[in-house]
């Protein structure tokens, strides 16, 4: 044990620019970092989008197909079979509108959960700021809502023409429902990443409670069909006021209330600093747990 | 000279076996010491990290570890499998954090834990290496800089448009190591990557190392096994023994001491869980002279090794050989059973002693490798370092030869002369 060189207190302290210790602070985003590493988030959201479509034949085409296929059948099973009323809506438009909005909102919530899982050999390896994955998620779904809403606004282009259905002012609103889900969809995503860690059993526990998420907002039925007395029931679910007032600025039906609307920001800023406090704490140390 | 990396106190505590439904038990009774403001209960359980012992639910994989790295130096990490080496390169490259102590760095890290991390089998090389190289922290026009100069260190020019699925093992290390080796860096921390690679590839990572930390004045942190390697590039070596900073001296003397201090295994035990899965398995090992001694044997004394291994089934062509390798990690000799007897190996248990002849090899530290092979097809079962031994000078007359190389092996040759003959 001769020659250990024992660090001396007499040497400038100055000048370290990496500083590793146990705690980090719990509040921060260090945004200064992501800045850094904004190139990693493009080529994440750039790998994201050009591999979903290799090796296919029909290429970003799947894009538009796929949104397609599911409209055609949630129109056949619960339009014709089931019959569910969608306000005198046309049902192409009203399912591909709700399923738009859901798809953005389940695929950023149950991708960001898993993503220490998913991400594991990765994240062993290397490192950088781990809010870059799941930002990453949210902004290459966006890509995807974004064609889907295309497609969606091209066959209510149609509609427009015929005049059937017309445009109503809480258009206007559309970005900030877009933004509500993204953050939301972050946000829970985040705090349950934390969980899905450490505790497998929450991955079942996701899978299912989105699935009950789903049939509990309004995707594939108007809010108005909820009888008057279940109503007050789903009045917490801060995703149906985003739903209602994305139909209502762009079919002309549904409801719109400022307090909802409220109520759901405020919802979303809230869960998504609480799960940025839990998140900043496990992405230090999950590789011991994963 | 100063430091471009401060270890203090640095500690890891790993906890052992199953991590899962019962950590919320320890969870909830650590919160709530936390909030009486108590310590940790369970930071005071660990035990010092020895893989054979039992026993201690938590355990330090590191335990205090002060010590500086030099601006400009290549530092070596030497140490047994679980010693401690890769969390500590883990914690610097701040893949986790330590549980106490401090680290901190002047510069930018870039890590070599292990290379073409984050690459998509989908994508081509050409996007890989941008998508590589930005997890590794670097930036589009950086990367657009230096891509000519990576694709023609990688020797993958001709396939870096196909997509990284397509390309062999070999190729994908090359891409993710000349990436890697073109960050704009201060520290580069390498960990075992000449492991894999053709021979000519090595050659030239480690030119690449050199001129980085002699050209650029880098740091350079290099963990291997590769004792040649360690000794030819490294200005200092630390060993790390069971999570604790044994010493840090100069290659030379930090691999001797690494030799000196390892011990040999031979309890049946650990053998069995050191063997692959197949249907040779040796079932016990030994080690003797005729000198007596097992560890520093005399020149002039015959190495006996025995072994006793079981076979299962009969293998076509299969052949037991015993190779020594030398301190460098250099093969000395290799000694195949073939050479001895023509019948193949019997199914069941067989015992056999391979004997190396007296007076063979010169003083230095020895390792010995058994391997059951098909030549050219298979490896049957294969140990490595399953002994470790010294020879020593016992008399010999080395010492008239200070200083000069004598090589690996004294051979006994046929020396034939006739005294007085004039023609």
């Amino acid at each position: 044990m001769n020659s250990i060189c024992a660090p001396s207190d007499t040497e400038e302290d100055e000048a370290w620019d990496l500083d590793i210790e146990p705690h980090a602070s719990l509040l921060s985003l260090r945004l200064g970092e992501v800045w850094r590493y904004r190139d990693l988030l493009y080529l994440f959201v750039r790998r994201d989008i050009v591999s979903f479509y290799k090796q296919t034949i029909l290429g970003p085409l799947w894009f538009f197909i796929q949104p397609l296929l599911t409209t055609s059948i949630y129109v056949l099973v619960f339009g014709q079979i089931a019959g569910l009323s969608t306000d005198g809506l046309p049902q192409v438009l009203f399912y591909l509108c709700g399923i738009a909005f859901w798809n953005y909102f389940s695929e950023c919530f149950t991708k960001t959960a898993t993503v220490f899982r998913d991400n594991a050999s990765l994240f062993g390896k290397v490192y950088f700021p781990r809010i870059i994955t799941p930002l990453s998620i949210v902004l290459s779904n966006l890509f995807r809502f974004a064609i889907q809403f295309v497609l969606f606004l091209l066959i209510a282009g149609y509609y427009y023409w015929r005049g059937e259905v017309h445009l109503q002012l809480t258009v206007l609103l559309f970005p900030l429902l877009v933004a509500i889900m993204a953050v939301l969809g972050l946000g829970l995503g985040m705090l349950f990443s934390a969980m899905t860690t450490k505790y497998r059993d929450m991955a079942f526990l996701l899978q299912f409670g989105v699935q009950l998420l789903m049939y509990a907002s309004p995707v594939i039925y108007p809010f108005s069909q909820i009888p008057e007395k279940l109503q007050p029931l789903f009045a917490w679910n801060p995703l149906i006021p985003v739903f209602e007032a994305a139909r209502h600025g762009f079919l002309g039906s549904g409801s719109v209330s400022p307090m909802g609307i409220a109520y759901s920001v405020l919802f979303s800023i809230g869960v998504f600093l609480i799960s940025t406090l839990i998140f900043n704490r496990v992405e230090r140390t999950f590789m011991d747990t994963v | 000279m100063t430091a471009a990396i401060r270890f203090e106190n640095v500690s890891k505590q790993y906890r052992l076996g199953e991590v899962g439904t019962g950590t919320l038990s320890h969870d909830l009774h650590r919160a709530w010491a936390k909030l009486r403001g108590k310590p940790d209960p369970f930071a005071l359980v660990g035990s010092v990290n020895d893989r054979a012992q039992k026993g201690g639910e938590y355990v330090w994989a590191l335990k205090d570890i002060s010590f500086d790295v030099k601006q400009g130096e290549i530092l070596g990490v030497i140490g047994r499998n679980g010693a401690g080496k890769s969390t500590l390169l883990k914690l610097l490259s701040r893949v986790t954090a330590p549980t106490a102590g401090r680290i901190r760095a002047r510069g930018r890290i870039a890590s070599l834990l292990e290379v073409g991390t984050g690459f998509h089998p989908e994508l081509t090389g050409r996007e890989n290496i941008y998508l590589n190289g930005a997890i590794l922290g670097m930036q589009r026009p950086e990367i657009a800089r230096q891509l000519d100069a990576i694709i023609d260190f990688s020797g993958c020019a001709k396939y870096i448009d196909t997509p990284v699925k397509r390309y062999s093992s070999g190729m994908m290390v090359r891409l993710g190591f000349a990436v890697a080796a073109h960050l704009e860096c201060e520290i580069l921390v390498v960990d075992e990557v000449l492991a894999v690679g053709d021979a000519e590839f090595q050659k030239r990572c480690i030119a690449k190392m050199q001129s980085v930390s002699s050209g650029a004045g880098k740091t350079v942190l290099f963990v291997s096994h590769n004792m040649g390697a360690m000794a030819n590039l490294c200005t200092r070596a630390v060993v790390l023994d069971q999570g604790a900073l044994a010493i840090v001296e100069s290659p030379q003397n930090a691999i001797r001491f690494y030799h000196d201090s390892s011990p040999l295994y031979q309890s049946p035990k650990d053998l069995i869980a050191l063997q692959l899965d197949s249907e040779l398995k040796f079932r016990s090992v030994s080690l003797d002279s005729s000198d007596g001694s097992v560890d520093k044997i005399g020149f002039r004394s015959k190495v006996n090794l025995k072994f006793e291994y079981f076979l299962e089934v009969e293998i076509v062509g299969l052949e037991l050989a015993v190779a020594i390798y030398g301190v460098n990690g250099n093969r000395v000799f290799t000694s195949e059973r073939s050479m001895c007897f023509d019948h193949p190996v019997s199914v069941g248990l067989s015992e056999a002693t391979v004997s190396i002849p007296a007076e063979t090899l010169v003083p230095g530290h020895y390792t010995v490798e058994l391997a059951a092979s098909v030549p050219n097809s298979r490896i049957v079962q294969i140990l490595k370092e399953v002994f470790r031994f010294e020879i020593v000078d016992d008399g010999y007359h080395f010492s008239r030869y200070k200083d000069v190389d004598v090589g690996c092996v004294y051979v006994r040759c046929d020396w034939h002369e006739q005294a007085g003959q004039v023609s």
